[in-house]
C-alpha cells in the first residue's frame, strides 16, 4: 500500500520533470510561428520569419558554413578514428594510448577553445573555416573511437579467425568481414559526430575567423542583441535537424544490433 | 602485425598529440610568460599570473564559481534521481521512450535552450504576460538576468548528466537485496535509504562529477540569462582572451580551472572504486 504510494507519487513527478524539459523548447516552436513580433501575445500564424531566414544573405553563408564544416569534420575523424579503434582493440595495454582519445572529453570545453586558439595563434595560421574544422576532428574522434571500440568488443574475434582460415588475406578480411560489421557503429558515431559539431558553440567561438560564422555563432551575435522570431525560426530550424540526425542514428544502431545478435547463436556451435 | 598496426594508428595518435597535447602544453606554458607593458608577450617566464589570481576579486569568482557548480550538482541529483529510478522500472519498451526524451533537449545547443528560458521569463515574457492577465502580479517579476536565472539555466541544461548515469545503476541494481529489505519489515523510505541509494553510489557519482565539470566551467548560461553579476570563472577567462586580451592570466586561470576540474574527477573515481569495493564485500 505505501509502496504505491511512492510510485505513484515519483510517476507524476517525473511527468513533470519531462514537461519542463520539453516546455522551453515547445515554446520556443510555437511563436517562431507568430505573426506579432512581441512573442508573448499571440496574434496568428505565420511562416513569413522562415521566409525572412531564407531571403537573409548572412543566415544563408552561416547555413553553409556549418554544414561544410560539419561533412568535413565527420569524415575526417571517421577516416582517423576507425583506424584508431582497430588499432587500440588489437593492443594488449592500451591504457596509456586510449588515455589520448579519453582525456580531451574531460577537459573543460572552454579550455580545449582557448587551447586550439594559442596553437593557431602560435603557428600564426590565420582562423578560418579549415581551423574549426581541425578542432571539431578533434573532439569527434573520441566519439568515433568509442563506438567502434564497443562493437569491436562486441562482435569478438571468431568472424575475422575464420575468413584467415579460408584462406583471406588480412586486407580482404578487414575490408569483407570486419568493416561491414562495424558499418552501423561507424555511421552512429559519424551521425552524432555531425550533429555535435554542428551544435558546438564554446569550442568554435574561439577558433573561427570573421569569414567562418557558423549558425550557433551567429545566434548568440543575435541571442545578445535580444529577442526576435528571426532568432525563434532559426533556432526551431536547428532543434528539427538536430532531431532528425538524432532519430536517423538511433534507427541505424538498432538495425546494427541485429546482426550481431545473430552472430552470437553460431558461435556457440562451433 | 605491431609494424603494420603502427602504420595504422600514426595518423590519428599524431593528430590527437597536435590538436590537444600541443594546446595543452602551450596553454601552461604561456600561464607562466611575463607580459609586456603593451601586453605583448616577453620570453620571461614568471609567476605573476598566479599570484594575480589569489587577488580577492579573482578568488571570489572561483569561489563562486565552485559554489555554483557544487549547488547545481546537489539540485541535479535531488530532482534527477526521483526520474531515474521512475525510468528503471518502466518495462524495456517505456524505458527506450523515456531516455530518447530525457536525451533530445539535453541534444539541443546550450545557446538555444538558455535562449528559449529568455522567451519564458524575460520582463514582457510568456510567464509574466499571462500572469500580469490573470491578474496575479500587477508588475512583470524579475525572473531573468539575476543568479537565480542562472541556476535554473544550468540545472536545466546538465540534468540528463545525471539522469542516465544513475538509470543505469537502478538497472543493474539486485532487485532481491530490496525485497530481503521489505521482507525484514523495512519501510519503503529505510529501505531506499539503506539498500538502493548505497547500491546505486556509483552512478551518483559519475553523474555528480559530469555535471560538476560541465558547469565549472561554463559562460553561455551566465552570459545569455544572468546579470551584471553573475559572472562566473568561465566569462572572466573568455574576457582575458577577447576583451582585456591578456592571454598568460587567462591561462592561468583556465590552468586553474582544468586542474580543479580532474581533481574532482579524480576523487570521485576513488571514492566510486571505494563504493565498488563495498558493494562486492
Amino acid at each position: 500500500m505505501g509502496r504505491n504510494v511512492y510510485r505513484r507519487a515519483v510517476a507524476v513527478y517525473s511527468a513533470a520533470i519531462l514537461a519542463v524539459l520539453h516546455a522551453p523548447l515547445v515554446v520556443l516552436i510555437a511563436y517562431s510561428f507568430n505573426d506579432s513580433r512581441i512573442n508573448a501575445a499571440w496574434s496568428g500564424f505565420t511562416w513569413k520569419w522562415y521566409v525572412s531566414l531564407f531571403g537573409n544573405e548572412r543566415v544563408l553563408e552561416a547555413l553553409g558554413n556549418s554544414l561544410y564544416i560539419a561533412a568535413m569534420s565527420t569524415v575526417i575523424a571517421a577516416l582517423l578514428g576507425v583506424p584508431a579503434a582497430v588499432w587500440l582493440h588489437r593492443r594488449r595495454q592500451r591504457a596509456l594510448w586510449s588515455g589520448l582519445f579519453y582525456l580531451p572529453q574531460l577537459m573543460p570545453d572552454i579550455f580545449m577553445g582557448l587551447a586550439l586558439l594559442i596553437l593557431f595563434s602560435r603557428l600564426e595560421i590565420p582562423l578560418g573555416k579549415w581551423t574549426v574544422i581541425a578542432a571539431h576532428v578533434t573532439f569527434c574522434i573520441p566519439v568515433v573511437v568509442l563506438f567502434v571500440l564497443a562493437r569491436l568488443s562486441g562482435i569478438g574475434r571468431e568472424l575475422e579467425e575464420a575468413a584467415y582460415d579460408l584462406g583471406a588475406t588480412p586486407r580482404q578480411t578487414f575490408f569483407r568481414v570486419t568493416l561491414p560489421l562495424l558499418l552501423p557503429a561507424i555511421v552512429s558515431a559519424m551521425l552524432l559526430s555531425f550533429t555535435m559539431s554542428l551544435d558546438d558553440f564554446v569550442i568554435t567561438f574561439f577558433v573561427a575567423g570573421p569569414e567562418s560564422t557558423t549558425l550557433p555563432l551567429y545566434i548568440y551575435g543575435l541571442v545578445k542583441r535580444g529577442v526576435s522570431p528571426e532568432v525563434n525560426a532559426l533556432s526551431a530550424l536547428m532543434v528539427a535537424v538536430t532531431i532528425l540526425l538524432l532519430a536517423v542514428a538511433e534507427l541505424v544502431r538498432r538495425r546494427g544490433e541485429t546482426p550481431a545478435r545473430a552472430v552470437q547463436p553460431k558461435r556457440k556451435e562451433t | 602485425m605491431l609494424r603494420r598496426g603502427g602504420i595504422l594508428a600514426f595518423f590519428p595518435l599524431a593528430w590527437m598529440i597536435v590538436f590537444f597535447v600541443v594546446p595543452t602544453v602551450l596553454v601552461v606554458l604561456l600561464s607562466f610568460r611575463k607580459r609586456g607593458t603593451l601586453g605583448e608577450i616577453l620570453p620571461e617566464y614568471t609567476l605573476e599570473h598566479y599570484r594575480r589570481l589569489a587577488d580577492p576579486l579573482y578568488m571570489g569568482v572561483l569561489l563562486d564559481s565552485l559554489i555554483m557548480a557544487v549547488v547545481v550538482t546537489l539540485l541535479c541529483l535531488v530532482l534527477g534521481y526521483p526520474l531515474a529510478y521512475h525510468i528503471s522500472r518502466q518495462s524495456r519498451r517505456w524505458q527506450r521512450v523515456w531516455l530518447f526524451l530525457v536525451i533530445l533537449p539535453f541534444m539541443i545547443n546550450f545557446l538555444i535552450r538558455s535562449y528559449a528560458w529568455v522567451i519564458l521569463l524575460r520582463a514582457q515574457g510568456v510567464v509574466n504576460t499571462a500572469l500580469m492577465k490573470l491578474g496575479l502580479i500587477s508588475q512583470p517579476l524579475p525572473l531573468l538576468y539575476n543568479d537565480g536565472a542562472v541556476l535554473l539555466g544550468m540545472v536545466y541544461g546538465l540534468l540528463p548528466f545525471m539522469v542516465l548515469p544513475v538509470y543505469i545503476s537502478l538497472e543493474r541494481l539486485d532487485r532481491r537485496k530490496l525485497e530481503a529489505a521489505y521482507d525484514l519489515g523495512a519501510t519503503p523510505l529505510r529501505a531506499f535509504w539503506h539498500v538502493t541509494l548505497p547500491l546505486t553510489m556509483p552512478g551518483v557519482l559519475t553523474g555528480a562529477t559530469l555535471v560538476f565539470v560541465s558547469s565549472a566551467g561554463m559562460f553561455v548560461v551566465p552570459e545569455v540569462m544572468g546579470g551584471a553579476q553573475s559572472a562566473l570563472i568561465g566569462n572572466v577567462i573568455q574576457n582575458q582572451f577577447l576583451s582585456a586580451r591578456n592571454w598568460p592570466f587567462g591561462s592561468a586561470m583556465s590552468v586553474i580551472l582544468t586542474l580543479v576540474s580532474l581533481a574532482m574527477i579524480a576523487l570521485m573515481y576513488r571514492a566510486f572504486r571505494t563504493a565498488g569495493g563495498k558493494e562486492q564485500a
